[in-house]
């Protein structure tokens, strides 16, 4: 299991590993500089022959169809997180992998949850080899203990469509959970008792796999209308009992956040958009799941009631907060790239100005633009800031695997991209000198909001300009750093790493940003 | 060895608080022992980072305290330094140790001394014993944040809350805010009072106060303490009563001690005496707090009104605060850092009255200047107490800042 790692230094001053599972690696030379030339992957030539001409591809349970779909050692299999942590059908199709006595298998899930965390257990026995996805919690730990075969790879999830699309990664069999299908594989999220809304991160396995399997508990009658996955890309459809569990799908409510010190931080955010001009009529947002983010959009709702502004299109996570603005007509649009509460699921269900949205559309860089980087603005959190404005979403500040990047990288894009963190959490500086894990490079990153101030990026004199004379208490990034250092008792001291590589994190053009050790 | 030295030995202290749902605080234990020196376990959610930092701070505290021999059990959840030093003290003296001794931690800047009749809208309770709310609450602009040894700490937590305190005296940036302390009912006030007057807090609240003896009682013993460190800023009180008796002797009690900068009610122990329901329009406290303002008024002192409860009931807040400036009162108590825009809200000037007012005290100036005896505005006659509440409501909305400069 131990062997030499090559490294080399990437344009961010970070070693990085020249191969990664077999794979050689090309290392991150910048934003925007890599220009690939290549065609795109692309699945096997099917005839209307191979399949039923009733358009009825049900066989009797997923076990008939992975072997229909010839599943063998070593091939990939791929999963996704729209159903989050209520999701059962992954674990459901690996734990058939096992009973069927497969072996080496890749988990290329879209990201993991902590209800996945007996994956572990495939894992130890042999089934799964390593997977390419985000790892939190236990499965986190494990892959930062150095215990998985081979090395986990973290992607965007705009990242993982352009690993998809360039060949980077070949999915062999695509396991797609579905709220409603038809006996045909059309399949979409709004409707079920498992409903999720949006089901835009399958859509590009669904287009490059070699072979799709919908799993579904609610078979609709063809046609199955709307639909956000194509039939026509389908293999095989299974019907199930029940394809996870619908109080972890999406939250009954996602209530705000009560904690002065984080309103305090989503207030500044919403000041800031007022007072920087961002908000105005026809601007454009973007926030995530986050209880600040949640709460800066209530901020900002009742900032352009009174200013009298409307936003054309605001994206997400979609919550009940984002729906009121749609339905009070303060946005034309909700993009939304995930979907979080019942309020947001009963709205892309209902309203046509509530639109699914894929990674494809949204954040793939690697095609002719996107929609991130239309955004006016987007609020993302982290779990350290360097004074360089770098930004690590990934590992705790002990190098341990937390989060999965999510379309954070891609959202970086923005015009105005905000990080809003506290400036400490416990005890743990987040305004660092250099952060553990570069997930985000400091030139993307515009401005950082705390509870004790708000920084700009030097780079971003406009903003500086634009804000001078509001009553803003716009700091050096510097200055908040010092003075969380002073709160702390002094710099926090470095974790120890070792030099053995356990994942990677992947820049939005494929490159190797940053590597993550194993703990020591 | 004696009899009472192995006593000693036996007795371990403990203090502080850990587990999953704890933040920012430390569980200390510490076993005397016969000889080995000092062992100290460290468990901590932040030891990749502050591990020796907390060890070595460890050692410096209990070395101060003079521990030679003793089996220390650290458990932290990312405290702060300070909370870090008074958690170990804490348990060192319930061990046995350190008797008289203090392990202070660094301080910051001492601010200035508050003027007796600054702006005092907002008090924010902090409990005592829970170090989380200290380091922000400043970053929320209330007028002053309380440090509560009473209500707020149980009976059997009281020396250590006592030790937190002082050292947050010392060692939290409070900003602008006004440092007040309240403490617990004599006579066990009094020893509250030792241990954080000599960090010269702005303020001490005392609690229950019935008769004006305890006030005099409170002002002797903090010009003892002052004396014997050799301090000499003002340190402020605000008797509250809580009690029927309490409000008779509202007006004694505001003259009792030149220190006396304004009375406040506790309302929930007031409602309780008279044995009524406490509801969200007061109406049973109705009498209590108008013989208060009025009381104040006639000392020359502040009133301030009780906390409100309810933090969920924002709107309820606001009604209350508009209703509590309509008395005449000058601030409230909050429990919750929500609560303190609504109140400096409902405490301010409205626009109008801030209108009027300066239209009167320009009539008034201008009057002055021509050397007329009779100020008018418009076709009214101005009276000499209207000029003088004009320029008092203007004042005090200059420390809010709701007008510039000075008139």
């Amino acid at each position: 299991m131990i062997q030499k790692v090559e490294l080399a230094l990437n344009a961010a001053g970070r070693m990085v590993p020249a191969m990664v599972n077999g794979r050689p690696q090309i290392p991150y030379i910048g934003v925007g500089k890599y220009q690939p030339r290549a065609r795109k992957a692309a699945s096997p030539v099917r005839t209307a022959a191979g399949y039923p001409e009733n358009g009825d591809k049900r066989v009797a349970d997923l076990e008939t169809a992975l072997r229909k779909c010839g599943l063998r050692d070593g091939m990939v299999i791929s999963s996704h997180h729209h159903l989050r942590d209520g999701d059962s059908v992954a674990l459901m199709a690996l734990e058939t992998a096992a009973r069927m006595g497969l072996k080496d298998l890749m988990w290329f899930p879209s990201a993991s949850f902590p209800s996945q965390k007996d994956a572990i257990n495939l894992l130890e026995s042999g089934t799964i080899h390593h997977i390419e996805g985000s790892m939190n919690g236990p499965l986190g730990d494990y892959c930062t203990q150095g215990k998985m075969r081979g090395m986990g790879v973290l992607r965007s999830h705009g990242g993982r469509w352009q690993a998809i699309q360039d060949g980077e990664v070949h999915i062999d069999i695509a396991v797609v959970a579905a709220p409603t299908a038809d006996s045909f594989g059309n399949a979409d999220g709004s409707h079920g008792k498992s409903a999720c809304g949006s089901l835009g991160f399958a859509v590009a396995d669904s287009i490059y796999a070699d072979q799709v399997i919908v799993v579904t508990d609610n078979l609709a009658p063809f046609p199955c209308i709307p639909s956000q996955i194509q039939g026509n890309n389908v293999d095989y459809v299974v019907q199930v009992d029940s394809i996870g569990d619908p109080t972890k799908i999406v939250s009954g409510t996602t209530e705000i956040t009560r904690s002065p010190d984080r309103l305090r931080i989503a207030e500044f955010v919403a000041r800031f958009l007022r007072d920087s001009g961002i908000m105005r009529n026809g601007f454009s947002f973007q926030a995530g799941s986050g209880g600040i983010a949640l709460a800066f959009v209530e901020y900002l709702k009742n900032m352009m009631i009174e200013a009298g502004v409307k936003a054309r299109f605001v994206r997400g996570g979609s919550t009940k907060y984002l729906v009121e603005l749609l339905e009070k007509g303060l946005t034309d649009y909700i993009l939304d790239g995930q979907t979080f509460d019942l309020d947001a699921v009963r709205s892309i269900a209902n309203d046509p100005r509530h639109v699914a949205t894929s990674p494809f559309t949204s954040y793939n860089y690697h095609g002719k633009g996107n929609f991130a980087s239309m955004v006016d603005a987007v609020v993302l959190g982290a779990t350290e800031v360097d004074v360089n404005f770098n930004g690590n979403v990934v590992t705790h500040s002990d190098g341990r695997l937390l989060h999965g990047i999510g379309g954070w990288q891609n959202c970086l894009a923005a015009g105005c991209t905000i990080l809003a963190v506290p400036s400490f959490r416990d005890r743990i500086p987040v305004i660092v000198d250099e952060v553990t894990t570069l997930t985000g490079p400091g030139e993307l990153i515009d401005v950082v909001v705390t509870e004790r101030g708000i920084a700009i990026n030097p780079r971003r004199q406009d903003l500086v300009d634009v804000v001078k004379g509001s009553r803003l208490p716009i700091r050096p990034i510097q200055d908040i750093k010092a003075e969380v250092e002073r709160i702390c008792g002094g710099k926090p001291a470095k974790p120890t790493l070792s030099e053995r590589p356990v994942a990677v994190v992947k820049w939005v053009d494929g490159t190797l940003l940053d590597t993550v050790w194993q703990v020591a | 060895m004696n009899k009472a030295t192995e006593a000693k030995a036996m007795r371990v202290g403990e203090a502080g608080q850990w587990g999953e749902n704890i933040r920012s605080d430390t569980h200390v234990w510490v076993e005397p022992r016969e000889r080995g020196l000092v062992d100290i376990v460290l468990e901590s959610r932040v030891k990749p980072y502050y591990g020796d930092a907390i060890l070595a701070q460890a050692r410096q505290v209990l070395s101060v305290l003079k521990v030679e021999h003793a089996q220390v059990v650290i458990h932290d959840e990312g405290a702060l330094p300070f909370v870090i030093s008074a958690r170990i003290e804490a348990a060192a003296k319930r061990a046995g140790f350190g008797e008289g001794l203090k392990a202070l931690p660094e301080r910051v800047v001492l601010p200035e001394a508050p003027p007796r009749d600054r702006l005092r809208r907002s008090r924010l309770y902090l409990p005592g014993s829970e170090p989380k709310y200290f380091i922000n609450a400043a970053l929320h602009g209330p007028d002053a944040v309380i440090l509560d040894l009473e209500d707020s700490v149980h009976a059997a937590e009281k020396d250590a809350a006592r030790i937190l305190v002082r050292n947050a005296l010392r060692a939290v940036d409070f900003g602008p805010c006004e440092r007040m302390v309240r403490i617990n009912q004599l006579p066990l006030g009094l020893d509250d009072l030792e241990e954080v007057i000599p960090e010269s807090p702005d303020l001490i609240l005392i609690s229950k106060v019935e008769r004006p003896e305890p006030v005099l009682e409170v002002t002797q013993r903090i010009e003892q303490i002052k004396t014997k460190h050799k301090l000499d800023r003002d340190i402020w009180l605000i008797p509250i009563l809580e009690s029927a008796l309490g409000i008779e002797n509202a007006y004694k009690i505001a003259s009792a001690s030149p220190q006396v900068v304004a009375l406040t009610i506790g309302l929930e122990d007031y409602t309780a005496d008279l044995g009524v329901p406490k509801t969200a329009l007061g109406t049973e406290s109705l009498f209590a707090r108008q013989r208060l303002v009025n009381a104040a008024r006639a000392a020359g002192v502040q009133a301030n009104d009780s906390v409100y409860g309810d933090i969920g009931d924002l709107e309820g807040l606001r009604v209350w605060g508009l209703n509590s400036r309509a008395m005449g009162f000058e601030g409230m108590g909050c429990v919750h850092p929500l609560q303190i825009p609504v109140i400096h809200e409902a405490f301010a000037p409205t626009k109008a009255e801030i209108e009027r007012a300066l239209k009167i005290v320009a009539a008034f100036n201008e009057a002055q200047q021509k050397g007329l005896a009779v100020v008018s505005l418009g076709s009214k006659m101005i009276d000499p107490p209207v000029v003088e509440r004009a320029l008092k409501l203007i004042s005090r909305a200059q420390s809010m800042g709701l007008v510039a400069g000075n008139t």
